[in-house]
């Protein structure tokens, strides 16, 4: 009996990183049809097709291997650029410099997923996280190592005080978070723009909406050097997810999130308070967004504008999903879509296909895998069932 | 259903086998990509970093890079590319993407992308870049900037020419120099009238002297710029100037509206001329700022292919055409031939100097 339960939990584990690597490459041939029709030495061949049917497909294949492989190229290492160590290794700090605020983001989305909440909010949580670390980073002036330490945990507490407050709103008055997390991005994103215009955050002469540098002691160090962008963030990622793991399973406050997340009325009955343990969630997820921005700042950027948080509170959703809101798999994929953002630039730039590809590849691994029955009827594989419901449970409880 | 769809399918099928009849074009249909890539010919790659927003933003990315493609067309050795940014964050590695592909010049479009520029253009002392909106920020990077205080001078003197009510109205995205610059040069135009004509017409919105006026704080939200529209409208104005990109659009609701209360409004575009880019409110528009970017980078991109790299920077004036008042299009026949020949002295008067703008907010040398 327990080994058969045990046995079935194995398959639906391997079940699903199949679906998972069946999604990927179900993603990279929808994108290659793309690439075959948007290339246009491709359509001319279509043109005539009935005359030398093999130079479509010999177009076709020229295009998609020449935007894959930069992909490659742009994403893990390039064969063309190895005049020393570091212009060899700048692919990959490239990947893991994208990978670093989705790793955050995208398990503040998964860590709000098990407790039932569905966390849009990463998007606002990131912009206060970034407006706070670079305030405290370029207003004040302390030494080194406090500096930065300072900055970070204010960046952390903007972003768990606009995700806490979406809990607290959830606990005392019912107000759903899909709506509240949503309402305060369109918020931090204005009040974003107006500290953009006023003096004090604004970089003199005031002539760019950009805010003023943040000074080198609150600067996140540079893990590489020779010009490689790879910085600490990278670093408290990962100590993130260790901590988001330990929280989640061997913590006792993790356990209460997870029984509100599995079924509030049964926690409640069993003497959890579900408000409390809603608010700390939020308060949670939104200091790990609020980290991403604070990485984002201290490390990367320098400066905040307008666009700081980017798509990366959005793709963090993205990140969860496919990582299966479990901390490893929020590792894995945000990898995944660090790396197709690295490469899409030396994509677009090399073959001319345009990055948002990576877009539609992301969305398309994601439709993949939240429809596993799709997965199973093009590849005519048996895997667990399950993942997809999953997905849906999260979102709808 | 069944039956529909398969009508359909034939017919699909029987288009695309009619596409596919062609004929196979003769030279060099069959050559691969990869080897006429890979080879390095005696071409000049100009490639663009684009701010986000995308190609085609009908704002400064679209002008831009309407200015490279102008480029390429007049001289096809040139090879021209592009890559947006999604954020900030990713203004570096698209600089660093376009210098390691051998680019012969890469132009970064926008001001906000300065600090990104510098840190790439001084860690590659011998690659060539330009950018826009901004200063130089090395020495090998070519700067252009645009004093749109010149055209928007022409726009308030004609504004003061042709007002009815004696008030003419002018607001901004933001209370920023490449917003406020237009918004002085209008004010100013405004005052230079009264001065040579006697005139006493009162701009709404900007005060040059104090900085003071009317922003929307936004350069997307349409709602906020007929907002601040029709406030003006309703203080007097029947001339207005919005500085604010897509928001401005929303002038062009509140004109409309305007029509409808039987007041008569004209609007004045900026950046492009707003008769081709916003041609839905071409009937209310008198004029346009005019701000060149296409021409300046074409101009960048043509003299650098000819082997000679432009350098310093470019300051668009109205001597270079870089900025200007547009066609009058269907107020043509409404404006005055006396106004229009002293606009054409104004216009003079500055380029030689006898007329001085004074805004703070206007590019530097």
């Amino acid at each position: 009996m327990t080994t058969e339960r045990a046995t079935t939990a194995r398959r639906g584990r391997t079940g699903e990183w199949l679906v998972t690597l069946l999604a990927v490459v179900g993603a990279l041939l929808v994108g290659a049809v793309l690439i075959a029709i948007g290339d246009e030495r491709t359509r001319t061949a279509a043109g005539y097709f009935f005359s030398y049917p093999l130079d479509t497909f010999t177009e076709a294949g020229w295009a998609v291997v020449e935007a894959y492989t930069a992909l490659f190229h742009g994403a893990v290492f390039n064969p063309a650029q190895t005049g020393s160590v570091w212009a060899a290794l700048r692919p990959l700090s490239e990947t893991l410099v994208n990978a670093t605020p989705l790793v955050l983001a995208g398990l503040s989305v998964a860590l709000a997923f098990r407790t039932g909440l569905f966390n849009i909010g990463a998007q606002g949580q990131i912009i206060l996280g970034a407006i706070c670390a670079a305030w405290i980073g370029f207003a004040l002036d302390l030494p080194v190592g406090l500096h930065l330490l300072l900055a970070l945990v204010g960046g952390i507490l903007g972003g768990a005080l606009w995700g806490g407050l979406v809990g607290w709103l959830k606990a005392r008055t019912g107000a759903h978070e899909v709506i509240t997390t949503i309402m305060l991005n369109y918020i931090a994103l204005n009040l974003l723009g107006f500290l953009l215009g006023v003096p004090g955050f604004q970089r003199p002469p005031y002539g760019q909406a950009i805010s003023e540098t943040v000074d080198p002691t609150a600067r996140l160090p540079l893990l590489l050097g020779g010009g490689l962008r790879l910085h600490l963030g990278l670093l408290l990622a990962a100590l993130a997810a260790a901590g988001a793991w330990w929280l989640l399973t061997r913590s006792t406050p993790g356990f209460r999130l997870r029984a509100v997340g599995a079924n509030p009325d049964a926690a409640r009955t069993a003497g959890i308070n579900v408000g409390r343990t809603q608010v700390l969630a939020m308060a949670l997820a939104g200091g790990l967004a609020g980290l991403a921005g604070s990485t984002q700042v201290l490390g990367v950027t320098g400066s905040v504008t307008g666009s700081v948080a980017g798509t990366i509170g959005f793709d963090a959703i993205t990140v969860a999903l496919l990582g299966r809101n479990s901390p490893a798999g929020v590792v894995g994929a945000a990898l995944l879509f660090g790396g197709l953002r690295a490469g899409a630039v030396q994509m677009q730039s090399v073959s001319g296909v345009p990055v948002d590809l990576v877009g539609v590849l992301q969305a398309l691994i994601v439709l993949f895998i939240a429809a596993p029955a799709l997965v199973r009827t093009v590849f005519r594989v048996r895997t667990g069932a399950g993942a997809g419901s999953q997905l849906a449970l999260g979102g709808a409880r | 259903m069944t039956k529909t769809f398969a009508r359909a399918a034939a017919v699909g099928a029987a288009a695309l086998l009619l596409a596919s009849c062609g004929e196979r074009p003769d030279e060099g249909a069959g050559a691969t990509p990869g080897a006429t890539g890979g080879a390095a010919e005696e071409k000049f790659s100009a490639c663009m970093v684009l701010d986000v927003g995308g190609v085609d933003d009908r704002s400064f990315n679209q002008s831009s890079w309407a200015g490279l493609q102008a480029a390429q067309k007049a001289n096809p050795d040139i090879e021209i590319s592009h890559v947006p940014s999604t954020d900030d964050a990713a203004y570096v590695p698209n600089l660093q993407a376009q210098v390691s592909k051998g680019c012969n010049t890469v132009i970064a479009v926008g001001g906000l992308m300065t600090d990104a520029v510098e840190e790439v253009a001084t860690a590659n002392p011998d690659q060539q870049f330009a950018q826009i909106d901004a200063a130089p920020a090395a020495d090998n990077v070519y700067g252009m900037q645009f004093n749109t205080a010149e055209g928007g001078f022409l726009a308030g003197y004609l504004s003061a020419g042709m007002t009815k009510t004696g008030k003419v109205g002018t607001w901004g995205g933001l209370n920023i120099p490449p917003v406020t610059a237009y918004m002085d040069g209008f004010w100013e135009g405004v005052q230079h009238h009264n001065k040579e004509k006697g005139t006493d017409v009162q701009v709404l919105g900007w005060d040059e002297t104090t900085q003071q006026g009317s922003f929307s704080e936004d350069f997307l939200d349409q709602a906020k710029g007929r907002s601040i529209t029709e406030t003006l409208i309703s203080q007097g104005a029947d001339i207005v100037l919005p500085v604010a990109g897509q928001s401005g659009l929303g002038a062009g609701a509140a004109a409309e509206a305007a029509k409808a209360e039987g007041k008569d409004v004209k609007l004045i575009w900026v950046d492009t001329d707003g008769c081709e880019s916003a041609a839905q409110y071409c009937p209310f528009f008198l004029t346009s700022v005019t701000k060149n970017l296409s021409g300046a980078v074409e101009e960048y991109t043509t003299a650098a292919a000819g082997g000679e790299f432009p350098e310093g920077q470019y300051l668009g004036t109205l001597e270079n055409e870089g900025t200007g008042i547009a066609p009058f299009h269907e107020f043509d026949s409404q404006v005055p031939a006396e106004l229009k020949a002293d606009l054409d002295k104004v216009k003079a008067g500055i380029i030689d100097g006898s007329i001085t703008i004074t805004s703070q907010s206007q590019p530097k040398e």
